[in-house]
């Protein structure tokens, strides 16, 4: 079968399912016993499993399914969870990704068989089930085995076997119960498929037809809805009440074409003992209820098996950014209706009409912008959730306990810049585990808990996304950033005198700066700030750092919303027109040139309390013809953090909606200009970034 | 790089633009040439390359302008009826517009008719060869050297 076209489907997937796979270990890891978290697993090593064999990565499907088997025995409680089983079954995980990303690349798994994994799983398997309660010799052998291997286990003591995979939730016991109230009785059925079979889910809904025309379905593992899906080898297991005998039911589904064989076995009640009174209230129910509250339980068995199934279609980001520009050029004809409509068409009845329709144009397209951004727009949590693992391999191999804690993943953020901002994030906070936080033994000497933590959060503030990462250890040591710049001559000894903590930390982000006294190959190579630095801005976002010594140290990365249309305000300078995104400003004001200070030589103005240097944009900027000697001036109040500046303006034009566009690489740009865009009569106007000038 | 020579030798004949900078006439391969524009409005771009007027807006693309007599250190260009923007799209990378006096002509250069070793010492980056036809020489420009000299040009001037 040709499989290529699922090729994409599958590496999608697969990622899902290993990343699943990472978090449900982490939580593993803390809580031994969690039986969900276990279910989990199975399910997704399971489908995994499933997946690999169908694309022919035999490899791939060899060593999940070895994963699975420990995962099955873990499930029945045969084994314990160890931290060297965790340990090795995190190595299995970066095996899969490993064979993954060959897929990726070149559609091939690779020639490593891991085989070392492989026999330390099969190691830990004996090991484990020798040292467990209830050994069961033919227990290794999952239900959902390949359909070779199952076969082979089904001639001897399958009917033990099969009742022995699986567990029975106490709704699914008060069921059988119920049905043996009413004279039927629960089996236990195997279905196997053959394997040449194409559809298995059709073949699959065929059984679970003729199961209905015997009796009742109970549960099936996978679920219902997996198999649906098709997310499962070529045989399943179903649970059925019925007045019929064993044969009969197993010639039923023996009916069914392309069923390769039936298993079935009888449960008998010992299977079914509810802790509760249960069966009590079991046999007093009435006979009749078996039909329609059956089917009701059933369903809320399924529900809180599965989530939800979310409504989604994958959609291709060049699609997206396809749509994106045409509704950037229909926002740009729109400004141009705005702007021939005014006052040349005001007069009369008719055009005041006109404006009507332009307006609603108008507020059609700021909807339409804003759904497709929406549509855009990817919870944060898709690049972070992988953060949780990478925290617990440096905790180990730095021999530091640390924790991480994340809030505000559902924070959500454009696509593009989802995709950029992973490297940056992870750089930083393996700074933080490395550098920013102190070893176990020099944290209980100052007086701190032994864990150190670092803290992840990302939250909205206005238009910009502000991601955090904060740690408590021991802060950066403003002097010795100082001495290493002086050593290394990035600064000169009179600039040292005069610059404060904040631009002192500020040279972290510079090129080829390390504190660090040894490289490590976590970090330190000094090859790192100033690339995430970089790699920000280009997203039009900013970093910086706050440390308090002995404290710790947060960095803040300020993001843009969006990346290609803005509002903005648009302002004149002379007879040249700009735009300053509206993001970025705080308030209008008119200021009477009276008011103006000076400190240290620059204007400065005293707002309501607040000291704000001026920026005279014209000088700047350059702008032949700027108004001079006014006695009022209007200044636009922009902040960056908790800076503010106030640029000065000759007018104010209005607010409008913008499409940000590059100016090309040709042009040496002083990074005071972040783009242009073209205004509704074809003019273009350059769009200032305020950060570059606060 | 994207350089003449290679393609007028696959081909019989090139076909140049001819244009008119200062006193002299230059050609450039009409395979890089996107459109020519009438002189319009060009907005400046605060602390450019001096050679670089600005942008112009084509078709809703935004294009930076540079003045090829500013580059070629000549007199600062006098905008005419005449002066046109080349709009010249380099292999692979981004449109940029050329300002030049006057466009003139098609011109059809075969092979033999290009000097590729008359590389005057003046200008010699940025032209690759001279052609010779029949009325008079015409400068084979490089478009590749005048777009990408930017560094060293800025720090001269």
């Amino acid at each position: 079968m040709d499989v290529s076209q699922y090729l994409e489907i599958f590496i999608e997937e697969t990622k899902e399912h290993l990343q699943s796979l990472n978090e449900q270990l982490l939580v593993l890891e803390k809580e031994p016993d969690n039986k969900e978290t276990i279910n989990e697993i199975f399910r997704a090593a399971h489908s995994l499993k499933g997946m690999a064999g169908t694309m022919g990565y035999k490899r791939m499907q060899k060593l999940t399914h070895d994963m699975e088997n420990v995962f099955q025995e873990i499930r029945n409680e045969k084994m314990k969870v160890t931290s060297t089983l965790v340990d090795g079954l995190f190595r299995g995980l970066d095996a899969l990704e490993e064979y993954l990303d060959n897929i990726v690349n070149n559609q091939d798994e690779g020639t490593n068989d891991n085989q070392d994994l492989i026999d330390l799983f099969q190691k830990e398997l004996q090991e484990g089930l020798s040292g467990g309660a209830a050994p069961a010799p033919a227990a290794s052998e999952t239900p959902a085995a390949p359909a070779a291997t199952a076969t082979a286990a089904v001639a001897a003591d399958s009917t033990k076997d099969l009742l022995d995979s699986f567990t029975l939730t106490e709704q699914e016991k008060n069921l059988i119960n119920k049905a043996r109230a009413s004279e039927q009785q629960a089996y236990i059925v195997r279905i196997n498929i053959q394997d040449t079979c194409v559809l298995k889910a059709a073949r699959a809904f065929l059984v679970f037809k003729a199961i209905e025309s015997v009796g009742e379905t109970i549960k099936s593992m996978p679920d219902a809805q997996a198999i649906e899906d098709e997310k499962f080898d070529f045989s399943f297991s179903v649970v059925v009440s019925s007045k019929k005998t064993m044969e009969e039911v197993q010639a039923a589904i023996m009916n069914v074409s392309e069923v390769k064989s039936v298993d079935i076995a009888l449960i008998d009640e010992s299977k079914c003992e509810t802790k509760t009174a249960a069966e009590t209230q079991a046999t007093g129910a009435a006979a009749a209820a078996s039909g329609a509250p059956q089917a009701q339980a059933k369903a809320p068995t399924t529900a809180s098996k599965k989530p939800v199934v979310n409504r989604s279609v994958r959609v291709d980001i060049d699609k997206l950014d396809d749509l994106m520009n045409l509704v950037s050029e229909l926002i740009i004809a729109k400004n141009g209706l705005v702007s021939i409509s005014p006052a040349d068409l005001v007069r009369d009845e008719k055009n005041s009409s006109f404006r009507d329709q332009v307006e609603y144009l108008e507020r059609i397209t700021t909807n339409i912008h804003q759904s497709v951004m929406k549509v855009r727009m990817v919870p944060i949590e898709s690049v972070v959730n992988r953060f949780p693992r990478m925290i617990r391999d440096l905790s180990k191999k730095l021999d530091k306990k640390m924790e991480l804690f994340m809030s505000g993943e559902e924070t959500e953020l454009d696509r593009t810049v989802i995709d950029e901002i992973g490297d940056p994030l992870q750089h930083i906070l393996r700074n933080a585990a490395d550098h920013g936080l102190e070893t176990n033994a020099e944290r209980i000497k100052a007086g701190k808990p032994e864990v150190g933590s670092i803290f992840l959060s990302a939250y909205q503030e206005g238009n910009n996304v502000v991601i955090e990462v904060r740690d408590d250890g021991h802060g950066i040591d403003v002097e010795k950033v100082k001495t290493k710049a002086l050593e290394r001559g990035t600064i000169t000894p009179e600039q040292a005198e005069t610059m404060s903590d904040k631009e002192i930390i500020d040279l972290l982000f510079r090129p080829s700066f390390s504190t660090a006294d040894k490289i490590s190959d976590i970090s330190g190579r000094g090859v790192g700030l100033d690339v995430v630095k970089t790699k920000i801005e280009a997203l039009g976002g900013s970093v910086e750092c706050r440390t308090v010594l002995g404290e710790g140290s947060t960095f803040i990365i300020r993001l843009p919303l969006t990346l290609a249309i803005i509002q903005s305000l648009m302002v004149v300078l002379g007879n040249e027109k700009y735009a300053i995104p509206l993001g970025s400003i705080q308030t209008i004001e008119d200021i009477p040139t009276s008011d103006i200070k000076y400190v240290e030589g620059k204007e400065v103005i005293n707002l309501r309390g607040t000291v704000i240097p001026l920026v005279r944009l014209d000088k700047i900027l350059d702008v032949p013809d700027a108004k001079q000697d006014q006695e009022s001036l209007t200044v636009v109040i922009v902040a960056k953090g908790d800076k503010q500046a106030g640029l000065i303006v000759d007018d104010l034009i209005g607010q409008l909606e913008i499409v940000i566009k590059s100016i090309g690489k040709y042009i040496n740009n002083s990074k005071m200009i972040s783009g242009a865009t073209i205004l509704g009569d074809g003019e273009i106007a350059l769009i200032l970034d305020a950060n570059t000038l606060v | 790089m994207a350089d003449n020579n290679t393609v007028a030798s696959t081909l019989d004949t090139t076909q140049y633009i001819g244009v008119i900078i200062g006193n002299e006439q230059y050609g450039i391969d009409i395979k890089f040439i996107d459109n020519i524009v009438k002189m319009q409005r060009i907005t400046r771009v605060p602390k450019a390359q001096p050679y670089f007027y600005g942008v112009i807006n084509i078709r809703g693309e935004i294009i930076p302008v540079m003045s090829l007599r500013v580059k070629f250190g000549l007199e600062p260009d006098e905008f005419s009826k005449k002066t046109r923007i080349l709009i010249v799209k380099p292999e692979q990378q981004a449109p940029v517009g050329f300002i030049v006096d006057e466009v003139r002509e098609v011109v059809n250069l075969a092979d033999s008719d290009i000097d590729k070793s008359s590389n005057t010492a003046e200008q010699g980056s940025f032209i690759s060869g001279v052609g010779k036809h029949s009325k008079g020489l015409i400068s084979l420009m490089n478009i590749a050297a005048v777009i990408t000299e930017k560094e060293k040009d800025a720090a001269a001037i």
